[in-house]
């Protein structure tokens, strides 16, 4: 049974439709990457699974007890609120001082835990809430963006600590990203959005596909080459020409 | 009870309590920037006001009903194509003026309009205080409860809404509550001065604060050190008791500031 589902979700922002007819199902500790050009619906996608927005057609079921933990594109820090690292991990559960450190040691900043959050780094604010999503040891982390403000060897550092907490904490992953070329190698499905589901399969799938060369145009098929690591050496993609609208498996 | 006959006894319990019930909300109307909704709650309760004088209820309760209507209209109407601040100010003025127009059509003998623009502190009765430590102790106990959802809430929405909270609805929750404030603290303070006690004690202990449960202490502490301090003060001056009040509070800001910058 999959964690959460949305079966054909339409969701408005007003008049318009910022997202139409998506349908998808996030299994067991499988990783997620949905893709898209700017405004494709991405975020608001995301916030319709965390169950921030209600869709207006369509449902979206999740398992009983599901934990989530989300990480946002950014937190807007308010400095009218007063809040240290260490209070911050302690909402909206508190959590031992234990619990606490491991959590912020397993994303490298356990030194900051009596900063203030609004004197935090971009890089260092990010972990902290990656830190906070897995203190109440999620079933899924969905992550919007989670690297945005980062420079590339960071952004880089990001996904391999979010792939190995995967490993770790067994959870699944649904992450919005357009840093496709540092994405795609840890990423079991991608999906690719512009208000509906263009195309989704495997990383090798995706970027074959017509529907999405069009989107983002071939240049990042080279780059992403570089940080793929292909090992067949296979570039000859006339023979995957998917346009594929149903799960993998 | 003649330890409560004392007027000056009765003025300082009334103030504190009041104190005690804006410190920790006031934290809230900082953080989530409810000071112009505040002004609005204050202002619709002069309608609240003349509305209990009409139907003969008592006054806390008709400037309650008026209040909490606010906060459910302001909460119905933001959202559409109005930005929060031009509906405030509309609200605000309106509710304002229609009360004033509305305690004007009452026999004059009846209203004391001053009394309640600016608080009658020295005139509390002891069911006046039964009201306003009520009041207190509910709205902290509310605050108590939800303390954690609410800060959640505060930080982001979306935070909120994916631990399974529901936002939306501490935000609603915390208007009505800054509405019941208002109705327990419009005898003290006044209507016009409640926006201050719930914003400069609270952004005063912002300046010294390094967590939302300080700030909360230290807000309700320097409210009650003006609430005793102002009150000493308008006897001693012969001054109003409301606005001296105000005046220790601002004074309080000041020294705060004066802190934080030496610590920082």
């Amino acid at each position: 049974m999959p964690l959460i589902e949305a079966k054909n979700i339409e969701v408005r922002h007003g008049a318009t439709r910022a997202v139409f007819g998506v349908s998808l199902a996030l299994e067991p500790s499988e990783i997620v990457t949905i893709v898209g050009p700017n405004g494709s619906g991405k975020s608001t996608l995301l916030r319709a699974m965390i169950g921030a927005i209600a869709p207006t057609k369509g449902t979206i079921t999740k398992r009983a007890d599901l934990r989530i933990g989300y990480v946002p594109q950014t937190l807007h820090i308010d400095t009218a609120l007063p809040m240290t690292v260490r209070r911050f991990l302690n909402l909206p559960v508190r959590v031992g001082t234990g619990a606490m450190r491991a959590a912020l040691a397993k994303t490298g900043v356990e030194t900051i835990e009596n900063q203030q959050l609004s004197g935090l780094s971009g890089g260092q604010l990010q972990r902290v809430l990656l830190a906070r999503a897995i203190l109440n040891d999620p079933h899924v982390l969905v992550l919007d963006e989670p690297t945005q403000g980062l420079d590339q060897p960071a952004s880089a550092a990001f996904y391999r600590l979010i792939e190995s907490l995967r490993d770790d904490l067994g959870c699944a992953v649904l992450m919005v990203s357009h840093e496709l070329h540092v994405v795609m190698s840890a990423t079991d499905r991608v999906i690719c959005l512009n208000g509906h589901i263009c195309c989704e399969g495997t990383p090798d799938v995706v970027t074959a596909a017509p529907a999405y060369r069009e989107l983002f145009g071939s240049g990042t098929g080279g780059a992403l080459a570089l940080y793929r690591h292909d090992h067949n050496h296979d570039h000859d993609h006339d023979h995957h020409h998917h346009h594929d609208h149903e799960h993998p498996a | 009870m003649t330890f409560l006959d004392d007027f000056m006894a009765r003025a300082i319990l009334a103030a504190v309590g009041t104190a005690s019930a804006c410190g920790t909300l006031g934290c809230f109307v900082v953080w989530r920037r409810m000071a112009y909704f505040g002004d609005a709650t204050a202002h619709a309760a002069i309608l609240g006001v003349a509305l209990a004088l009409l139907f003969s209820v008592s006054i806390p309760l008709g400037v309650l009903i008026v209040a909490v209507a606010m906060a459910l209209l302001v909460g119905s109407l933001s959202g559409s194509t109005i930005t929060p601040d031009s509906l405030l100010g509309v609200l605000s003025h309106s509710a304002l003026a229609l009360g004033l127009v509305s305690v004007s059509l009452m026999p004059s003998a009846r209203v004391d309009l001053d009394a309640y623009l600016f608080g009658d502190i020295l005139v509390v009765s002891s069911f006046d205080l039964g009201v306003i430590w009520g009041g207190a102790i509910v709205v902290c106990a509310i605050l108590a409860w939800r303390w954690q959802a609410l800060l959640s809430g505060i930080l982001s929405s979306d935070l909120a809404y994916a631990a399974g909270l529901n936002p939306k609805r501490d935000r609603m929750l915390l208007m009505i509550l800054v509405a019941a404030v208002v109705a327990v603290s419009i005898k003290v303070v006044g209507a016009l001065l409640i926006t201050a006690m719930l914003i400069i004690p609270a952004a005063a202990a912002r300046l010294i604060a390094r967590g939302p449960e300080a700030m909360a202490g230290y807000a309700t502490l320097i409210g009650v050190i003006a609430a005793i301090g102002g009150l000493y003060a308008a006897r001693a001056l012969g001054t109003p008791a409301g606005p001296s009040i105000i005046c220790g509070a601002a004074a309080l800001f000041c020294i705060a500031s004066v802190i934080g910058k030496l610590r920082a």
